[in-house]
């Protein structure tokens, strides 16, 4: 099973992106061939192995609630492409 | 005349983790400071940044579900919820998706004032989850852009979610109060509602009664609920809304998709907030930067263990061996661990259950509210407070002149013996008291004979006479004795 223009299509709006007919195509293409790939695992047996849930074997990882020094304000907003020193100005959120 | 239904209710309620820094990095989560001043490249999602639990958000969550008697999964993990939105700067959510730390339990909503029988209302699941940022529009400045700030972003939120087990907005409203007062016992958050360290949004829909067959309408969120009294409010006018829907539209669930609505308050109505886009699709997976999150069956027995009595428990035990009523256990137990540690022990040392609520209540907790302090700053312990109940209770002192007292220890801060010394109370001995009542009666001839004519009432007005001539005398004392002064006459 690969995949469908319309799944890509439905994928490049949730992820944001503007994609010409040629590329949608050329998606569409490039995304199947490793859909296909990755479900060459679904032909091994894994009958009573556990799903993995990370690739490393460790858990636990922990910090204490210890609160450390935050960037300087005017660090945190110098990459942002619009602020008022204050905040990140973004265009206007409506709605909730 | 509208047609026989049932009101389906299920609350997802956010609830604000009191850890000190951030779920996964070191930021303060302090409230109310300056836009943009508590965040660091984990939280305002820079790449290359690696998030770290904070073990203690993890520990509350726990105990959270243990007095909620939850499952709690021996194995959880973390999940990317993935969509796009100002205030989240990574462009996802680490939440919890097919593995949450806990699911099912429930709690039991009881109703002081016993206009419902009470119920228990089952939990779906209790996740853990990052906050987002705060998006506010600046309309003042008139500007057509909204200003960020991420102080919040990365707080650790723990999202409770109810079963479709409410049938009514008062239940709603009395599942909030106990969910709440449960987690301000465990100490889990400080629940304050006006900073948004909890947060309620509300599902209703209908279920309508059409001859037999049963028909369920569309299911509706609302949202922009700022007190448990709005969401009540907001739940009483959506279910006539949507009955009249209905009605008027014959719209079934699955008809139309789920609409979002958000409550305004002051004008009492819900309005339909703009649709997304495109339907939700959040593309979890998980997440590769957290590892996950394992716990022994023994962590968890412990964690059950040091659950404590929870409020119900204590209403119950309060009930139970202080012959308290359900109103006065509620109100006791609505006051706080501390407070009803205080009664605790004013109860055991007074030896009177009931005495012991009539005095916190009507006269600590007033004087508590007065002064708006807590009953650990209250000047008077629980032992000094029952020797003074015991010497109202043994009739030295009337009611009205052990609130003198009290008063007195409050505002000095000394023992009864003190108090009342200060006060210039003295237990008359009975041979004055005989003495003053001797001369009352000779005094009052009149009051004799209307005693002596069968009206004991009457024997009031000698009363108020011996106190004005000695204030330390006791009332009940004096009527006795004059009662049996007149009879041997």
């Amino acid at each position: 099973m690969s995949l469908t223009r319309e799944e890509v299509e439905k994928v490049s709006l949730l992820a944001r992106l503007r994609l010409s007919e040629a590329e949608l195509d050329q998606m569409t293409r490039q995304l199947g061939t490793i859909v296909e790939y990755v479900e060459l695992i679904a032909e091994v047996d894994t009958t009573g192995v556990e799903p993995m849930a990370h690739v490393a074997d460790v858990a636990n990882v922990f910090r204490d609630d210890e609160v450390r020094p935050s960037l300087p304000r005017d660090e945190a907003l110098r990459g942002a492409p619009n602020h008022d020193d204050e905040c990140y100005r973004v265009p206007a959120v409506m709605g909730d | 005349m509208s047609k026989p239904h049932e009101v389906i209710i299920g609350l997802e309620i956010h609830v604000q983790l009191a850890t000190r820094s951030k779920l996964f990095c070191g930021c303060s989560t302090q409230f109310g400071a300056e836009p943009n001043t508590q965040t660091c490249p984990v939280c305002i999602g820079m790449p290359g940044t690696l998030p770290v639990m904070n073990r203690r958000a993890y520990e509350l969550a726990v105990r959270t579900a243990a007095a909620l008697d939850c499952e709690i999964a021996e194995f959880t993990k973390w999940d990317r919820k993935n969509y796009y939105y100002p205030d989240l700067p990574k462009a996802y959510q680490i939440s919890q998706y097919d593995l949450p730390f806990s699911e099912n339990g429930g709690l039991l909503v009881h109703d002081p004032k016993q206009q419902i029988e009470p119920r228990f209302i089952r939990l779906i699941r209790v996740h853990l989850e990052e906050d987002a940022g705060k998006s506010m529009h600046d309309e003042a400045a008139g500007r057509d852009d909204s200003r960020i700030d991420l102080n919040r972003a990365g707080t650790p939120l723990m999202e409770v979610v109810t079963q479709p087990d409410i049938r009514t907005p008062l239940e709603a409203r009395l599942f909030l109060t106990e969910l709440k007062l449960v987690l301000t016992y465990l100490g889990v958050s400080d629940c304050n509602m006006q900073e948004g360290s909890l947060r309620v949004d509300a599902n209703i829909n209908l279920h309508v009664d059409e001859g037999g067959e049963t028909v369920a309408t569309p299911i509706v969120e609302v949202k922009n609920l700022n007190s448990f009294r709005a969401v009540e409010r907001a739940l009483e006018y959506e279910a006539v809304r949507q009955l009249d829907v209905y009605e008027e539209t014959g719209q079934r669930i699955g008809d139309v998709p789920k609409q979002t609505r958000g409550w305004d308050d002051a004008a009492g109505v819900s309005r339909a907030m703009r649709h997304k886009e495109e339907s939700s699709d959040y593309r979890y997976f998980p997440d590769p930067d957290l590892v996950p999150v394992r716990i022994t069956a023994e962590q968890i027995a412990a964690a059950r263990a040091a659950v404590g009595e929870r409020p119900a428990e204590l209403r119950a035990r309060l009930e139970r061996e202080f012959g308290l009523g359900g109103y006065d256990s509620d109100v006791i137990v609505n006051g706080g661990r501390e407070l009803v540690d205080y009664f605790l022990e004013l109860a055991e040392r007074a030896g009177d259950g009931k005495l012991a609520s009539n005095w916190l209540q009507q006269d600590v907790m007033r004087a508590l509210n007065d002064r708006a302090i807590t009953i650990g700053e209250y000047p008077v312990s629980a032992a000094a407070l029952a020797e003074l109940l015991a010497k109202v209770k043994g009739g030295e002192l009337d009611r009205n002149r052990g609130r003198d007292v009290l008063a007195d220890m409050e505002a000095h801060g000394r023992g009864v013996e003190a108090a009342m010394a200060s006060l210039g109370i003295e237990s008359v001995d009975d041979d004055a008291l005989v003495a003053l009542c001797r001369e009352l009666i000779a005094a009052n001839p009149a009051i004799v004979a209307d005693v002596q004519a069968g009206k004991a009432k009457a024997a009031g007005a000698l009363i108020g006479q011996a106190r004005q001539k000695n204030p330390n005398v006791n009332p009940g004392e004096v009527r006795r004795i004059c009662l049996e002064l007149i009879e041997a006459m």
